[in-house]
Parts: structure tokens; C-alpha cells; sequence
């Protein structure tokens, strides 16, 4: 099926120039007035319905960042040198040196509108959006990831909302091949009418395989392969598109819109056959260059292949095979119909190439070519529907300096201090609220989730959830593996956008080290309200500063990112929730270290300071219903020394597990380390036993050092002036905490494993 | 002579690298095999893996039953070819009518990725000649369609003949599988469906264990004496 012939509906570039005032849906494309009139500078003319609708897509805040570049430029400005980055920001992802020949890719992305809309598909097609961004840099998608938040755990939305988002990650991940190796779930009211759904995808290649993302070699053929083009997702990254915009179910029909959703359907089954064709063609050294097709569609794809080229592309759009006879050129250039890939051919290529699309059955068709003419042009049945410099929309977009400001909400959250609540003060209360805080949604044994994912396929997961972070194999030979962990506390960021950004930076960098990985580069997800809200550009700003700040203090470059606005419902924004994934290399994944307590006799040692910091605690939150006063102090030098006797224990074998504290503190990293290792253990606290148990200071972790290691260990803490304390011993079946409580496993497993069964069924 | 076991690739084919690293590790050559070649290549053995052939959108397995390589490969069982099925590999051998009953959505309708307890029913196929009888094992189970069922005369002639090769050990199975099923063979013993991964369970680092080598380990020995 291709597309129908021009009807008198459908607008060329003649037609533009002698109808220079004919109205155009500017506005419902998501553009102002004043975009729109550059626009016409830009061509000298008004732009075709085409034209528009490739603006449309292209300046909108999700392809254009518009209202966060200035911003984001941090990123690059204040990296810390970085030998290990082969490609960074600007492109779909960046790529890291992992040694020994191989590299790394990967990034996470946002599909958090469409999964409140239609949380199966939402989700689904986020995970399958990631993955093609990674495939196109020239890597096989190895793993996925993802950090999910919802509403109150016990609304009845997220009832609907979260099965839904889980089954659709799980169908789609699943089918696709790709195992889950982590991720994070959340739970706070500010999410209730705007989930988060962001995944993560990694993917490996050799040095040489990198691929280019630009249109170059006159006379290269332009192949678009993989799913048809149909009617869904038309807007998804600008604004519901016009019905008065040619989106028509029939062309003849009396002008009924065809109300299509505007979320896209997921075909994991084309996406696995997808990834197996592009990892065929570029092994055969078909491929000069490539780019997947995502938000904006066929509109991204050919702005950015061309203007990233030197020549231009000439796209007969009349050729793009379709699902639906009747669309016309925007709504081809619109649609966001998934599994599709845009590669760019020499000619003597284009027959193997085809045919290792046929062997895959993936449809391949050549719709265009590279020309000289430093110009985007594109043919509906012949006559020219698009004349226009790619740059302009996909490089040259508008940049906002948007107004930010500090809300005085801000003092009044900050003077809230949490120690003036009431705190449990007997041994029997700070057990109550242990195993409160263990059985909350937010802390509660993730299995109900975790359990709907595929872990084991391609059989190199070496740690996967609960762990801290998920660790692969990548060489089966040397050992080398890579971990990643993402994370995000969204009310320590509303308390303080700056430090909590910082904190979620560091939980992360904390995690990979852990498991023994040196932390190597850092992606971001970056979920805020709305731009235009002078309150929320100040959290926005306030947190890229942070992360910037924190990136350059660690030594880790930010390789790329995303940035979601609008998350928002009415006008309460969401908490500032930036999503922080770290990747690390392991030099021999066989000495991987796990957050089990396992090994009977090992010595419990708490490294790092422990100081009275509640504000924007688990604690705080699950007990009081309470967010205020400021976060914990995030001190990225002691993050640093961490991570370093971290990563030299597990090197050195020193470490029988290793967990850091996050959230719920001391508690409930030790009630999770004994869970997951099937061993209790028995401690005493050196200080106020509430403090030491439930404050939330950063830059710590629980690690059992195997017997006989203890002084060892104690000296390497001291060299990098690690504070360590020796708090006990694992073993036994309880955790006991010496004058204050015991809990038995079994009474641990019960709180902890029950929460979310008897919530979602 | 390494025994050569074919692993065939369907189109969303996702464990064939695991199954033939499991080969590898067992001591055997892994032949990859095509579901469009009418051709085994003249291996010994050969290993249907997990995944979702041809999306799985008809009915699992439905499909992939018509491949080419399902028409060389219904003669060469039938002249006695040793053949695993493996989840979609299980559900493939059941369309094609090598195996008897069908494998239906769990019990709870999720998809479920869990480490199980086996109980290797039936040491006497050359797929599981390795264990002991009523030897327990722990592998991955990962399944959205796996609790299986058949009418009870065939249950009855499967239990009465040994035909049940393995069963999840704890009760209830966690797919509902009717009499705990995860594993069953034909009469002849050389073909087996299993619903679990012993794949999975190959190397102590990156699974449960390595409770799961056995299968493929069997395999090769018994080639290796016929």
C-alpha cells in the first residue's frame, strides 16, 4: 500500500508561494505566532502544511529542548576530562571506552505521557524507543532498565496505571529479548495524574562500529526499513495535530477526523527482527550511516540525517510504504509508528542491503538520495511539497531563556524541620516503625514487578534486582562487565533541586561501586512541570547545575540525557525528579559483590559519617506523612573516597556484600541485606540508635568483610579516610540491634514481601 | 566425534545463544540452524530454544510449527533424532503434535521470571539420563504461557508411561501447570518439552546455579554411546 495522489487538499511549494496568506494551524502544531513567523523568514515564504508539520515535530520542546539548552549546555562545559568518551552529548547517545576493545552506549528516556494515557502501550513503546536510539549508534542492546513512579500506592488510578505500565515494559522487553536488570519504583501523591516511566537501554560494541548519524555521499540512497507507516502517534511530541490538518481517515469523506490515539503501538516482534537486521547489515558493512525513527518521526529522521550532512536529501515521501491509503504528506512526516529505521546506502550496496532485509522480513524501501543542494527536498507524486535547510529545524530550532525564580514556597519547606516530630524512643517503637518502613510501597520487596520480567536471557546478567545495581558480562573470556544503576529521590529535589540532584548523582555512583564496577559516565532523565512556570525553570536550572557541578566533582562525564516537561496536572507540578543512571566498568565480573548477607561470621562495618539528616526521609515520609527542612548534606568528596575502598575491597576479595544506604538509612539496608542473603546478623550502634538507623546521610555503605579480613579492610577505609565502624557480625536468623530489638527473617520476609501482592493482585 | 546439536533460530528466537553456550559448556558443537532451511545439517541432536517465534500474536508456537526446518525436522524425530524443546520450544513441539496437551496463560495471567525447584521425574530420556530419578534441580522459569494442560486420559497414559520427565517441586506450580507439570517427553523418551530454562542454569555466575548443564550434558553422553 503506498500513499494516494495529491488531492486538491494537499499543499505544494508552488502553492505556498502563491498563497502567502492562507491560514495555517500554527498554534495547534504547538508553535507561536512568533516561531511561525520565523519560520517564514527562514524559507522566505510560508511553509507547505509539510513544511509545518516538520517544524511542528522539530521545534517542539521535546526534539528542540528549547526551553532547557541553555541549560543543559553545562553538561559540556563543565565535564570533567574524560579519556573513556568516544562520542557525547549530540548525538542519540553517548558511547564510553570500556576497555580491552569494546564500547558502551546508553541513555535513558522518558515516555511518561503516553503511559498515563495508555499505560500498556505508553510503556511498551518507551522501552522500544530506547532501544532503537541505542541500536542506531552501532551497538547490540544488551540490557534495559527502569525507573518507574507512581501516585499514592493505594489509589485507585494506580491501580490502572501501574499493572498496565508493568505489563507493557514486560511484554515488550520480554519479546524484544533484552534482559531487566534493575530500575527503581516510587510512590508520592505529586505523580498521581503524571506517572514516570522512564527506561533505560545499554548496548555494546566494538570501538570500530560506531555509526554516524548523517546524510553524506552524493547519490547515497536513503532506505527507510522496518514497520509501516500508520496513523498513530501523529503529534506525539508536538501537540494533538489539527483535524483541519489533512488527517483524514478517508480523503473523500466529509471531513469526520479519524480520532486516532496519539499514543503509538508497540510490534516487539519487529523490533527484535529489526535489531538482528541492523546488527547484519552493519557487520556486512552496509550501512553508511543510520538513524532510528522516534519522536517527530520521518520529519526528525531526515532533518538530522541531512543536517548533519554536508549535501542535502531529496525524499519522495509518496514512496514511504503506509498502513492507511488515505494519509497524506504531514501526517507520514507526523506519524510516530514504532519499529522503523532510516539508513543512508551507497548505491553498490542497496541490493545486499535489501536483501538482508528480506531475510529478516523487514520491508525496506528506497525513498530518497543524498544531493548536493544543501537543502531538505521532498516530492509527493512529483511535485515539491518541501524546500528548506534541514538546520533550520533540526539545529537552528528557537532557544528560550525562559524566567526562573526561587518560589518562596521554598523557605517555608526548609524552616519545616523534621527532627521536631515525634521519634520512636523505645527498642519496641524503632522496631514498629523498621518494619513499617519495610512494608511501605516505596521500600516493599519489588518482586510483584520484577518477577514480570525476562533477567536471564542472553545469559550474562550477573546481578540483576534487588541488587544495587545490575552487573553484565560483556566478555566471557576476560571477565569484563559493566554495571548501571539509576536513581532519583524527587523529594529530596524539591526540598533542594540542587543538592538532591546531586544526591541522586550519588546514589548511583554509590550503587555501581558496590557491586566492585568503577563508576566511568553518567546519563540523565530530567521529569519537571512545566517550563513556563518561573518556580519549576528554577528547580530545572538549579538541578542541570548541580548535576553538572556533581559530574565534574566525581570525574564522570554526562554523555547525554532527556529532559521532560510538563508534567504536570492543572498547575501542581510534579516533585523535580531527575533520573540519574551511572554507568561503571568492572574489570572481572567473578568478583562482583553482592548486597546478600550470606557468608556466616563476616564483620558488618558501616562506612562513612552518620549525622542527624531526616529532611525528605523514607522515615519522615512513611511515619509523619512529612517533607520538609533540607535534605542530607551531599558531599561528593566522601562520595569519591567511598567508591574507592569500595571498588578496591571487592577487587582485593576483601567483601562478602556490600550495600549502600539510601533511603530508610541503616534500617533498611540491613534488614535487605539480610533478606536477600537468607542470613541475620547482629549489631550495636555507636549513637543514638534512632539517628543511626534511620537518618538518610549520603555517602555511606554497609559492607560484611569476610573473616579475616577485618584489619586489612580497616586500613584501606583509613587510607582514604573512609570512617569505618564495626558494628557486629552476620549470622543467625534475626536482625538483632544490640539494647534496642530483634526481628526473625521470617517476620522481616512477611512485612517486606506482602505490600505490593496485596495491593496489585 | 564432538556430538553436533543444532540450535534453530526462528524469527524472535531470544535464548538460542544460551542454549548453544550451554552446549558449549556441556562439551558439544552447536550448529545453528534456520527456520527457513528445510536442512539440519546433519547434526545429532537438536534444541528448540525460548522466545517468542514469529511474535507469538497467533498462539505460541502456532506458526513457527509450519517452518521449513519444522518439515526436516518431523521426519529425522521420527527416525529417531534426539530433540529439547524449550519453552517456545515446548509450546512448538506440542503444535507440531510431537508432544501431547497444550501450554495455556499462568495461573494470575502475568508473566512470570522466577528461579524453580524441579523434580527430575523420568531419568531415562537422553535428555536427563545424567540426574538421578526424584533428583531436585533449581533453574529459571520465565513464562507467560506455560501452566500445562491436556485432557486427563492423556495425563493418565502420560503418568502411567513415565512421560512426565520433570515437576516443579513446590505446590502450587507457579503457572498452575496441571499436575505440576514443567516437563514432558514423548514415548520414545528422544523428545522432550520442558517449560523451564536449564539454559539459564549453566554457569553459577550468571544463574541459579548449575543444576541445569545436566540436560545438555546428557545429551552428549548418550550420543556419544550410540
Amino acid at each position: 500500500m503506498t500513499a494516494g495522489p495529491l488531492t486538491s487538499a494537499q499543499d505544494t511549494v508552488a502553492r505556498a508561494v502563491a498563497t502567502p496568506e492562507h491560514r495555517q494551524p500554527y498554534a495547534e502544531l504547538g508553535l507561536t505566532g512568533a516561531e511561525y513567523g520565523r519560520i517564514r523568514e527562514v524559507l522566505g515564504r510560508r511553509p507547505t502544511d509539510a513544511e509545518l508539520a516538520i517544524y511542528g515535530g522539530m521545534w517542539s520542546e521535546h526534539c528542540s529542548y528549547k526551553s532547557s539548552r541553555v541549560h543543559l549546555r553545562q553538561f559540556a562545559e563543565k565535564a570533567p576530562p574524560s579519556a573513556a568518551l568516544l562520542a557525547g552529548i549530540g548525538q542519540q547517545a553517548g558511547v564510553v571506552d570500556i576497555g580491552q576493545g569494546y564500547a558502551v552506549t546508553f541513555k535513558i528516556e522518558s515516555h511518561n505521557h503516553p503511559s498515563y494515557v495508555e499505560p500498556h502501550q505508553g510503556a511498551a513503546t518507551g522501552v522500544g524507543g530506547i532501544v532503537r536510539d541505542i541500536l542506531a549508534m552501532g551497538a547490540r542492546p544488551v540490557a534495559v532498565m527502569d525507573a518507574l513512579r507512581f501516585g499514592p500506592a493505594d489509589a485507585p488510578d494506580t491501580r490502572r496505571v501501574l499493572p498496565g505500565v508493568v505489563a507493557g515494559i514486560s511484554f515488550y522487553g520480554n519479546c524484544l529479548g533484552l534482559p531487566n536488570i534493575g530500575g527503581e519504583l516510587a510512590f508520592d501523591p505529586c505523580y498521581a495524574g503524571n506517572p514516570l516511566v522512564n527506561a533505560l537501554c545499554v548496548g555494546v560494541m566494538r570501538h570500530g562500529d560506531l555509526k554516524q548519524a548523517a546524510a553524506t555521499g552524493l547519490g547515497n540512497q536513503v532506505v527507510l526499513f522496518g514497520s509501516r507507516t500508520g496513523p498513530d502517534g501523529i503529534g506525539g511530541a508536538s501537540v494533538l495535530a489539527s483535524a483541519s490538518f489533512g488527517i483524514q481517515k478517508n480523503a473523500e469523506d466529509s471531513g469526520e477526523s479519524a480520532k486516532r490515539p496519539s499514543v503509538q503501538v508497540g510490534d516487539p516482534f519487529m523490533e527484535k527482527l529489526l535489531v538482528e537486521c541492523c546488527l547484519e547489515l552493519y557487520a556486512g558493512g552496509l550501512v553508511a550511516a543510520i538513524q532510528d525513527l522516534g519522536a517527530a518521526g520521518i520529519s526528525c529522521a531526515t532533518t538530522e540525517l541531512a543536517a548533519a550532512g554536508a549535501g542535502g536529501m531529496r525524499v519522495s515521501l509518496d514512496t514511504v510504504p503506509v498502513r492507511d491509503a488515505s494519509l497524506g504528506p504531514p501526517a507520514i512526516l507526523m506519524s510516530e509508528s514504532q519499529e522503523r529505521m532510516m539508513a543512508v546506502v551507497e548505491p553498490r550496496h542497496v541490493e545486499d542491503f535489501l536483501a538482508v532485509c528480506a531475510k529478516w522480513g523487514v520491508q525496506a524501501t528506497v525513498i530518497g538520495e543524498v544531493t548536493g543542494t544543501g537543502r531538505l527536498q521532498m516530492t509527493w507524486h512529483g511535485e515539491l511539497i518541501v524546500d528548506m535547510p534541514p538546520g533550520s529545524a533540526a539545529d537552528d530550532g528557537p532557544v528560550y531563556h525562559r524566567p526562573l525564580a526561587r518560589a518562596a514556597s521554598q523557605d517555608e519547606l526548609a524552616g519545616d524541620d523534621p527532627s521536631a516530630l515525634p521519634w520512636p524512643a523505645s527498642g519496641a517503637e524503632l522496631r514498629a516503625d523498621l518494619l513499617r518502613l519495610l512494608a511501605s510501597p516505596g521500600l516493599a520487596d519489588k518482586s510483584w514487578v520484577t518477577e514480570q520480567y525476562d533477567r536471564y536471557v542472553r545469559g550474562n546478567t550477573v546481578l540483576a534486582m534487588p541488587e544495587d545495581a545490575g552487573l553484565l558480562r560483556i566478555d566471557e573470556q576476560t571477565g569484563l562487565g559493566v554495571a548501571l544503576a539509576i536513581d532519583g529521590n524527587g523529594r529530596y529535589c524539591r526540598l533542594d533541586p540542587y543538592a538532591g540532584t546531586q544526591l541522586a548523582l550519588a546514589e548511583a555512583y554509590r550503587n555501581v561501586a558496590a557491586t566492585g564496577a568503577r563508576p566511568l559516565a553518567v546519563t540523565n532523565c530530567l521529569n519537571f512541570g512545566s517550563p513556563e512556570d518561573p518556580g519549576v525553570m528554577w528547580q530545572f536550572a538549579e538541578a542541570v547545575r548541580g548535576l553538572a557541578d556533581g559530574c565534574a566533582v566525581l570525574g564522570v562525564p554526562v554523555t547525554g540525557g532527556n529532559v521532560s516537561f510538563y508534567n504536570q496536572t492543572g498547575g501542581t507540578a510534579i516533585h523535580p525528579t531527575p533520573v540519574v543512571g551511572v554507568l561503571g566498568v568492572h574489570d572481572d565480573v567473578r568478583r562482583r559483590v553482592s548486597i546478600g548477607f550470606a557468608a556466616d561470621g563476616a564483620g558488618v562495618v558501616l562506612l562513612g559519617r552518620t549525622s542527624l539528616e531526616l529532611g525528605g526521609s523514607a522515615w519522615a515520609h512513611v511515619t509523619h506523612g512529612h517533607l520538609g527542612g533540607r535534605p542530607p548534606r551531599a558531599d561528593l568528596e566522601a562520595e569519591r573516597a567511598l567508591a574507592a575502598v569500595l571498588v578496591a575491597a571487592a577487587s582485593d576479595g576483601l567483601l562478602a556484600a556490600a550495600h549502600d544506604l539510601s533511603e530508610g538509612g541503616l534500617a533498611i539496608a540491613l534488614a535487605e541485606s539480610c533478606l536477600r542473603g537468607g542470613l541475620g546478623c547482629r549489631v550495636t550502634l555507636p549513637g543514638d540508635p534512632f539517628t543511626w538507623l534511620f537518618s538518610e546521610s549520603a555517602a555511606r555503605a554497609v559492607v560484611a568483610v569476610r573473616p579475616g579480613s577485618d584489619e586489612t579492610f580497616a586500613t584501606l577505609a583509613a587510607e582514604h579516610g573512609v570512617p569505618a565502624h564495626v558494628l557486629g557480625a552476620v549470622g543467625g536468623d534475626s536482625l538483632v540491634v544490640d539494647g534496642c530489638f530483634g526481628i526473625p527473617l521470617a517476620e522481616l520476609a512477611t512485612a517486606h514481601t506482602g505490600t505490593l501482592p496485596a495491593l496489585f493482585g | 566425534m564432538t556430538a553436533r546439536v543444532g540450535v534453530v533460530t526462528f524469527p524472535g528466537s531470544l535464548d538460542d545463544a544460551d542454549a548453544a553456550r550451554a552446549v558449549i559448556l556441556a562439551g558439544g558443537q552447536p550448529v545453528p540452524l534456520w527456520h527457513g532451511e528445510r536442512n539440519l545439517h546433519g547434526v545429532d541432536a537438536v534444541i528448540l530454544p525460548g522466545g517468542f517465534s514469529y511474535g507469538d500474536y497467533l498462539r505460541c508456537g502456532a506458526i513457527a510449527r509450519f517452518a521449513p526446518v519444522m518439515a526436516a525436522l518431523v521426519p529425522a524425530v521420527a527416525a529417531g533424532l534426539p530433540v529439547l524443546g524449550i519453552c517456545n520450544g515446548f509450546q512448538i513441539l506440542c503444535e507440531a503434535h510431537l508432544l501431547p496437551g497444550a501450554l495455556t496463560r499462568n495461573r494470575g495471567l502475568h508473566f512470570v521470571c522466577r528461579d524453580v525447584r524441579l523434580r527430575v521425574e523420568n531419568s531415562s530420556t537422553p535428555w536427563t539420563s545424567g540426574y538421578c530419578g526424584g533428583q531436585e534441580i533449581t533453574v529459571p522459569l520465565k513464562s507467560g504461557e506455560g501452566a500445562y494442560v491436556t485432557d486427563p486420559a492423556t495425563l493418565a497414559e502420560l503418568e502411567a508411561r513415565g512421560q512426565v520427565v520433570a515437576r516443579y517441586a513446590d505446590f502450587p506450580a507457579p503457572n498452575g501447570s496441571q499436575a505440576n507439570v514443567a516437563g514432558i517427553c514423548d514415548e520414545s523418551g528422544r523428545v522432550v518439552g520442558l517449560m523451564p530454562h536449564p539454559e539459564h542454569a549453566v554457569e553459577a555466575l550468571t544463574g541459579p546455579g548449575r543444576d541445569g548443564l545436566g540436560f545438555f550434558a546428557s545429551v552428549i553422553s548418550a550420543l556419544a554411546v550410540a
